[in-house]
């Protein structure tokens, strides 16, 4: 570079700085690795969704000796966490209607936790009853979503939660706290990541140990979902936080990437096989297609 | 000596290469990551009508390859893998390659490079118009001797001729590495062979060299260890990742990608083009599920999503098959 200050030199040009300061290369590498590492959670809490989210949402109606025993074995699996059933009226949810049977049929494996929904008051008390260890309860992020989904605003829901989350702590049961529609709503369209942070926080304070924040219709991108992340991350400490991917658009697994930064793999298939197996419909986990489970 | 340190920070490093950078603003260390640099634009690199079409098992009509390439390029993608100029022996799907070449409509400033495994290949290839070559490596031994009956060093040795003819031509050629993550037969890959292979190719004169994770085994993990291996042999601005989506993790390797400062993705139309080692499973992740992310990121791509997708509907209604890109399902529920 001729004439030009060392200094001045190394600024210009990094190949020049490293190739005059070797042992440096070595420093800069570390930085670069804790940038493009991630520095990643070493382990992460997954929370098995399958047999409540999943089987609601699934049009057959499937048999109790089959709900237990997918639960069974997503616990022989390792899972720390399996939403078991819901405590919704039957009327509403008829495949939820065996939850007390259900629930009175796992084989609990020890350290597992298997929390069950409770909309209100009354479905709390029927779960307790049925041995419920854990609850859960939703709100929504979208004032629409909240309408159209369980008939009431989302204050009016709020209040609803509160007798739950009181009830629940004199008996001293956790409760988690769902927000849905955290990235987008089928109605409203975009969600403000300030609502998101206020509903969270909501439920926080009213006791809810941890804040799952679902992006129900799955439109979220990386992107989106560090803003609205940012945005809850200053209302809710980052260790009572769970996001809830939808893979509606193929997103999901970035955005939990985004979202992060020891369960067996194969008893976790082969559990999928046999829940598929029962509804007789092909696994949508592409590990499983590949690894040659198909029906 | 701290004062340099400050110095020479990552947005240093990114104007050296070149690129215009995205930050996102800071965050609290604990959970969320901040600072991604993410670059502005990405290239997309199509390559349905090629390898997609390749793996597919129902021959497609030569009028039907050219109708979907020409609504690919009326979408906006910059770069269409047209054909292959191997023998129609090997790949049957691509016999028509002189046809598909002669009877699409160019849309001037976009690429549409075909595949030459050899010399006779190249030949043929710019004969019938071509103005875009590519050449492949494996990083894996027993990949390339299995896949096309050679060593990794003999397969390079080849494609010398290929090069000399295509610099005589004034013909650019993109180089593909293929298995560097993972390998059907040999497993893990080292990420300093696939610096190797890369680093080779590269010297040889390829102007890009795409990197494919061929069995989509790869993670983030393993994606970021053996980027950091072949960007330290080839500069990262002449990189391209070709992620399969067997495994589901296409679009998280793509992403870690981009936050590495790659800038070219590969992907093809509706998913086409399944694995050939993994009965059953997908293969290319979707040019659509790809874009959705880019666009949601701010990050452009000159691509129209919805030209995209009617060309994606097109060739799954001809083919009689779902699509294979989620948001084409989730859109037009195909």
């Amino acid at each position: 570079m001729g004439n030009v200050p060392t200094t001045v030199k190394h600024c210009l040009s990094y190949e020049q700085l490293i190739q005059d300061y070797p042992w440096l290369r070595r420093w800069l590498l570390l930085e670069e690795k804790t940038i493009t590492g991630h520095a990643y959670p070493k382990f992460v809490k997954i929370v098995e969704v399958g047999p409540r989210d999943g089987l609601q949402n699934e049009k057959e109606i499937v048999p109790t000796g089959v709900k237990i025993q997918l639960i069974d074995m997503l616990s022989g699996a390792g899972l720390p966490v399996i939403e078991a059933t819901s405590f919704v009226s039957s009327k509403w949810v008829p495949q939820m209607a065996d939850h007390s049977d259900v629930l009175r049929g796992i084989q609990r494996a020890p350290h597992v936790q298997y929390p069950v929904l409770t909309p209100n008051l009354q479905g709390f008390q029927d779960a307790v009853a049925a041995g419920a260890t854990e609850v859960a309860v939703f709100g929504s992020a979208s004032e629409t979503f909240s309408k159209k989904n369980i008939n009431c605003s989302i204050d009016e829901s709020m209040l609803r939660f509160e007798e739950v989350i009181n009830a629940a702590r004199e008996r001293q049961i956790p409760v988690r706290g769902y927000v849905s529609c955290a990235l987008g709503c089928p109605h409203e369209g975009h969600i403000e990541p300030s609502k998101v942070a206020e509903v969270a926080k909501r439920l926080y304070e009213m006791g809810c140990y941890e804040i799952s924040l679902g992006d129900t219709i799955g439109v979220g991108t990386p992107g989106s979902m560090f803003k609205m992340l940012q945005s809850v991350m200053k209302e809710v400490p980052t260790s009572a936080l769970a996001v809830h991917c939808h893979d509606t658009y193929g997103q999901a697994l970035p955005n939990i990437l985004t979202a992060l930064q020891g369960v067996n793999i194969a008893k976790v298939i082969e559990a999928g096989d046999f829940i598929c197996s029962a509804l007789c419909r092909e696994t949508n986990s592409k590990v499983a297609r590949a690894k040659g489970r198909t029906l | 000596m701290a004062a340099v340190l400050r110095l020479v920070n990552r947005g240093t490093l990114s104007s050296a290469m070149g690129q215009q950078y995205l930050t996102f603003s800071s965050a609290p260390k604990v959970g969320v990551r901040a600072g991604q640099a993410l670059p502005e634009r990405v290239k997309i690199v199509e390559v349905g009508p090629r390898d997609g079409l390749q793996n597919e098992k129902t021959i497609v009509p030569t009028e039907t390859k050219i109708h979907l390439i020409d609504m690919l390029s009326a979408s906006g993608l910059p770069v269409i893998e047209a054909t292959s100029f191997v023998s129609p022996k090997w790949v049957p799907q691509m016999a028509d390659q002189v046809e598909v070449m002669k009877g699409i409509s160019r849309i001037p400033g976009v690429s549409y490079p075909v595949l030459t495994p050899n010399l006779k290949g190249f030949q043929a290839a710019v004969k019938a118009g071509a103005s875009e070559v590519a050449i492949f490596g494996a990083a894996s031994e027993l990949f390339s001797k299995k896949n096309i009956n050679c060593s990794v060093d003999e397969s390079l040795q080849r494609f010398n001729d290929v090069m000399k003819a295509a610099k005589e031509a004034g013909v650019p050629v993109r180089g593909y590495v293929s298995c560097v993550v993972g390998c059907p037969y040999e497993g893990k890959v080292a990420p300093e062979k696939v610096a190797y292979v890369a680093k080779r190719l590269y010297s040889m004169g390829c102007y890009e060299i795409s990197l494919g994770d061929t069995i989509g085994v790869g993670t983030p993990g393993s994606m970021i260890e053996m980027l950091e291996a072949v960007s330290k042999e080839v500069p990262i601005s002449a990189l391209a990742v070709h992620c399969h989506d067997t495994y589901g993790q296409a679009l998280a390797n793509i992403l870690v990608a981009l936050q590495m400062g790659i800038g070219v993705v590969d992907s093809s139309v509706a998913g086409l083009g399944g694995c050939p080692y993994a009965q059953g499973a997908s293969g290319n992740v979707a040019t659509e599920d790809v874009v959705y992310m880019l666009h949601g990121l701010g990050i452009q791509t000159g691509v129209d999503l919805s030209k995209l997708m009617d060309a994606g509907a097109f060739i799954c209604r001809t083919l009689n098959r779902k699509s294979n890109s989620k948001v084409a399902q989730a859109v037009c529920k195909l």
